[in-house]
């Protein structure tokens, strides 16, 4: 009886632990989101979101950081189209051409998952070094370049994870039909879209919140790059560069520029879970 | 007809195996790049030098990195104590007892967590855990701290790292068979015992490589920690003191050591050392689960 109340006990000191711990990670999303619309609310208006800086932007004059939008738009987009045409192949590689136990498939998942892992700012440096090795300076080329090096692994995990769970018998119909594997492509992509989907908001997220990466890659700039040699601002360095004045006007812009930053990231992250809620069953 | 819908066939297949091999070459790639740039202060001084040196004077030629190392296991250390237990019981939580609709509460906070940029982490690290550190905390302990230090770093360490583990506990307790936990429930055992002695028990390597993942992510994190931690190079006493971790260094120095082809070298090879750290302990947890996965279904 005493070791029947003790396991209950037990039971219950560790319901309230798990309790204690779900109040904390809610604690803590409400407390971030709350810091930063609160700043955020305070600081932001049209004009800031809608200008680019002007003249003493730095010690608290008149502008906004249309740049820095605008900078990380172009980043962002291009090196997502890049990461779609490189990644696609590759997991449509990994899963349809391989067989199921092959080695190269279990070399390359564990080479994208190391990738997946290499801190921001290593990639950071790296891509710098490749940069004056080609000749290159800091500019909107090379931010592209290096985030699209930092998304390909989240692509390429994502959407293999959403093609292992696709059915072979899909493929073995193909074949049955006289299709060839390249033949089949149409129909893998059909059936793992959302799965794309998801991959492309992940890696969108990822791509327009990292700061690291871009710093010593894409420069930074007070206007909108019209040429892919430009250095270019984008938001997180915005937020980064604006925060470290002493001046609280431009601190001001900081918290508005970042209350942009996490409207964007929220937004993403709510599409993401909507479209794995959606298409997939077997998902947590 | 037939023969060109062949040889599409085959060009896209060699097309593919090129772009799958490049991009598994690209992992040595970066490593070579790193090595070769960090080779000119490696021929100059001994790799102990360089590691057990607390001496950092870039303009008279002296690099010890001892003092960024030391920042970056404090930080990363108090990170993980004070995340793991969070998302252990967080996960625990998530796959063995909650009900359906608490599960759709909860995950998107999760991924409202894990989506949140570095810079944001940052900012809500100067303003609600700086100030709570330097006026209500350390007080009690020391005379004075400013609040930028290796306790600020670890607590918002803790908190970006939270959704990776609690990500990464999940996926390995879902591995485990639901007969296994049917079979110690029907032998009276509690939701608390099952977890204990069957869920805990054949996952036990998975958390661990789990950890060891989520302490490779922690040593990469850059802007964050930045922001936080104080920047001086000293090596920390005690929590409530100032450092000064690895990515910390590399980001706030590279403008100004372009003049400087041995301090580029340095940095470079702060950079190397990340690397290398994460490679080894990424490989050896990714291994680790993967055969846990294998064996387990």
């Amino acid at each position: 009886m005493a070791k029947n109340k003790s396991k209950q006990y037990e039971e219950v000191i560790f319901k309230i632990l798990m309790v204690i711990s779900m109040v904390i990670v809610f604690g803590v999303v409400f407390s971030v989101i709350w810091t930063i619309v609160s700043k955020g609310y305070k600081a932001i208006s049209w004009e800031m979101v809608s200008q680019l800086p002007g003249g003493g932007f730095y010690i608290g004059k008149e502008g906004g950081f249309l740049n820095a939008i605008v900078g990380s738009l172009y980043i962002v987009g291009a090196s997502t189209v890049l990461g779609l045409i490189i990644s696609i192949p590759v997991v449509f590689f990994l899963n349809v051409y391989l067989k199921k136990d092959s080695k190269l498939a279990y070399i390359a998942r564990l080479a994208f998952d190391v990738l997946f892992g290499v801190p921001s700012i290593v990639y950071g440096a790296f891509g710098f070094t490749i940069m004056v090795f080609l000749g290159l300076r800091a500019s909107l080329l090379g931010g592209i370049i290096v985030i699209t090096l930092l998304i390909i692994p989240i692509f390429i995990r994502t959407m293999d994870e959403a093609t292992r769970e696709f059915p072979r018998d899909i493929l073995d119909a193909t074949y049955a039909l006289g299709a060839t594997k390249w033949e089949t492509l149409k129909v893998v992509i059909r059936q793992i879209a959302p799965g794309i989907a998801t991959a492309t908001l992940l890696s969108i997220g990822r791509a327009i919140g990292d700061a690291a990466a871009v710093m010593f890659t894409a420069g930074y700039s007070d206007r909108i790059p019209t040429a892919l040699s430009q250095q270019t601002a984008t938001l997180p360095l915005s937020v980064f560069f604006q925060l470290s004045s002493p001046i609280p006007e431009v601190r001001n812009r900081a918290y508005a520029a970042a209350l942009v930053l996490t409207i964007i990231v929220l937004i993403l992250s709510i599409l993401g879970r909507f479209f794995t809620n959606r298409f997939s069953k077997n998902k947590l | 007809m037939q023969t060109r819908r062949i040889f599409k066939d085959r060009l896209a297949k060699e097309t593919m195996l090129v772009l799958t091999i490049v991009s598994i070459l690209f992992v040595i790639v970066m490593g070579i790049g790193l090595y070769m740039k960090s080779a000119p202060i490696l021929g100059e001084k001994s790799l102990w030098d360089l590691l057990s040196s607390s001496q950092w004077r870039p303009m008279k030629g002296e690099f010890g990195f001892l003092p960024f190392i030391v920042g970056t296991l404090w930080v990363t250390f108090i990170a993980i104590i004070l995340a793991f237990p969070v998302s252990l019981l967080t996960a625990i939580f998530l796959t063995e007892y909650a009900k359906p609709i608490v599960k759709k509460c909860v995950f998107p906070a999760l991924d409202i967590l894990a989506a949140l940029p570095s810079v944001i982490y940052g900012i809500w690290g100067t303003l609600v855990i700086v100030p709570v550190i330097s006026e209500k905390l350390a007080p009690h302990f020391v005379e004075y701290s400013s609040g930028y230090t290796v306790l600020a770093a670890g607590m918002v360490l803790g908190v970006m790292i939270l959704p990776l583990l609690v990500s990464l506990f999940i996926e390995v307790f879902s591995i485990v068979p639901l007969e296994l936990r049917e079979a110690s429930w029907a032998l009276g055992a509690t939701r608390w015992q099952t977890t204990r002695k069957v869920v805990l028990r054949k996952t036990f390597a998975g958390i661990i490589a789990s950890t060891v993942l989520a302490i490779s992510r922690a040593f990469g994190e850059t802007i964050a920690v930045l922001m936080v931690c104080g920047c001086m190079i000293t090596i920390p006493n005690n929590i409530f003191e100032s450092c000064y971790p690895i990515p910390a260094l590399i980001a706030n120095n590279y403008g100004e050591m372009l003049s400087m082809p041995l301090y580029e070298s340095a940095l470079m090879f702060a950079a190397l050392i990340l690397f290398v750290v994460v490679l080894v302990f990424n490989i050896l947890s990714r291994i680790v689960l993967y055969r846990m996965e294998k064996k387990l279904n």
